[in-house]
């Protein structure tokens, strides 16, 4: 039961808006502390996970790239093609990346698009100027929102994606998990039973794209 | 043959010249610890493997201590002014977009010919291999074509970075903290719990629990992984799998993606959620989140009935 301090601090963390590295710190000694580890034991597992795990922090090497090109003005590039291309609303703008996300991730291509690769180069600022193409009075919360949600959508996308794909991380642990347990399944049938969660992820996700779009139309209301 | 050590070595260059450049930058009063932190990141990257376990562990250890003490900073912004970059933008744009292609243009390239063409590169790791070599090659295509004062594409990607911050590593902190917690066994006394709270004798109800246990300790743990074993063996396995005889294939695979929904809605999803939030620069941390919730909710709920349905 003790090692769930370490739970317990983390939400309490977050909620009081401490820095987060701390907190993650806090809570790791605390739980290997519960554990009956010793500091020194902690710090080490620590930090071999830390080692191992340094490929999630490789992607900030495409920022030179994209600092390049924002310099010569790629986000206002972006702006002008939505401004020429006539049908091409908030909603359906975003709506066409989370299908092509989607479609993507399932064929295993996951690392194609993220945040630092397309939204904030691309699917942002496209998103915005789509909707200021249809109310130019658009407020600063209406942007914030617009962005939020391009980054949403990449999220969605990605995650109800990906699990169509046979090779993907999270099938071969559900295999490995119920071999463990005595049943042999082939991962087509994993891939198979995440299709209908997929079209429902994008009709639900597509229905609140259009209602963005609605709601990015009118000026914000006073309330 | 290419492996991830070359991408390894890579990201400490370039993260060693975001501190170089760092520490040379007057304008921003946290310069020392900005270039500390970006320098330990670089000798993280190109020398982690000879560092050893404790050695690692107090590197992270400083990490922390720039970051939690408040010396981590930003330049004011010296973005290049709209006006210039709109009219570099009449000049360049389509060839900007192209250039942004490349990238994962190649990574998708790369993908393929690493897995057919054995020998070239460490196939796992295809894909964030051509990746690396995409931003190689737009790199220099861009160079070649713009031909930008040399550091600009730094400058710019540290400005880009510092923007970040701290948060640039708060993924990699999250799946360290998710071994630690294993190493203590969190796991097995989160499902205990759960295991002894569900109501007994009603199917709906444990296929109910054993969705929102998912979604719940996928908040928590920010990781639909590490929730996955702990929910399967709590409920999945016992009650649904042997004592209902649900498909195993439905329980895992819809329940995983319960999971997901839960990743949606959490902090501790850092690389989702908050850090997309930093590199927009949105006011709101927490405002992709709130983006996201409308969707999980429903979704999950989704999920649940199709687990009900199709298992049995």
């Amino acid at each position: 039961m003790l090692v769930l301090i370490g739970i317990l601090i983390i939400i309490a963390g977050f909620l009081l808006r401490f820095n987060p590295l701390l907190v993650i710190m806090a809570s790791a000694l605390a739980t290997g502390l519960a554990a009956g580890l010793d500091i020194a034991a902690i710090i080490a597992a620590f930090g071999k996970a830390f080692n191992d795990t340094r490929y999630v922090s490789i992607v900030w090497i495409v920022l030179p790239v994209i600092g390049l090109l924002e310099a010569y003005g790629l986000q206002q590039h972006a702006r002008t093609l939505v401004g020429r291309m006539k049908g091409a609303t908030l909603g359906r703008l975003l709506t066409s990346y989370l299908l092509l996300r989607q479609a993507m991730a399932a064929v295993g291509l996951t690392s194609v698009a993220g945040h630092p690769q397309t939204v904030r180069p691309l699917v942002a600022p496209m998103a915005e100027a789509a909707a200021e193409a249809k109310n130019d009075a658009l407020t600063d919360d209406q942007r914030e929102e617009v962005k939020a949600f391009s980054a949403a959508t990449d999220n969605v996308g990605l995650f109800f994606g990906e699990d169509i794909f046979l090779a993907i991380g999270s099938i071969l642990l559900m295999k490995g998990l119920l071999e463990g347990y005595g049943y042999v399944i082939e991962p087509l049938h994993f891939s198979l039973w995440a299709i209908p969660t997929a079209i429902a992820a994008f009709l639900i996700h597509g229905l609140r794209l259009r209602r963005l779009e609605k709601r990015m139309m009118k000026p914000e209301a006073s309330a | 043959m290419i492996t991830l050590g070359f991408v390894y070595v890579l990201a400490g260059l370039t993260f060693a010249l975001f501190a170089a450049l760092g520490v040379a930058d007057r304008s921003n009063p946290k310069r020392f610890g900005n270039a500390a932190f970006w320098g330990l990141l670089a000798l993280s990257m190109l020398g982690g493997d000879w560092l050893g376990d404790l050695g690692n562990g107090l590197l992270v250890l400083a990490l922390v201590a720039i970051a939690g003490t408040g010396q981590i900073g930003r330049a004011p912004s010296d973005e290049v002014p709209a006006e210039i970059q709109a009219e570099r933008a009449e000049r360049h744009g389509p060839f900007l977009l192209l250039v942004a292609l490349i990238i994962p243009a190649v990574a998708l390239a790369g993908t393929f010919l690493f897995k057919w063409v054995p020998g070239l590169a460490d196939p796992k790791q295809a894909t964030l291999i051509s990746l690396a070599l995409g931003v190689l090659i737009a790199l220099a295509v861009g160079m070649a074509r713009l031909e930008p004062p040399l550091l600009l594409p730094a400058q710019q990607g540290r400005r880009l970075l510092d923007a970040v911050g701290w948060a640039a590593i708060l993924p990699q902190m999250l799946a360290s903290l998710g071994a630690v917690f294993a190493l203590a066994g969190v796991g097995e006394v989160v499902g205990d719990l759960i295991g002894a709270a569900i109501p007994h004798g009603s199917l709906f109800g444990a296929v109910l629990a054993y969705g929102l246990g998912m979604a719940f300790f996928t908040m928590v743990m920010g990781n639909a992984f590490a929730a996955f074993p702990v929910m399967l063996a709590a409920i999945g396995m016992p009650l649904l799998i042997m004592q209902y005889e649900g498909d195993p294939a439905v329980v895992a695979a819809i329940g995983m993606l319960a999971g997901f929904c839960g990743t949606l809605m959490t902090p501790m999803a850092a690389n989702f959620n908050l850090v997309p939030a930093a590199l927009l620069e949105l006011k709101n941390p927490y405002g992709v989140i709130k983006a996201q919730i409308g969707t999980a909710l429903p979704l999950l709920a989704v999920n649940i009935v199709f687990i009900w349905l199709f298992a049995f």
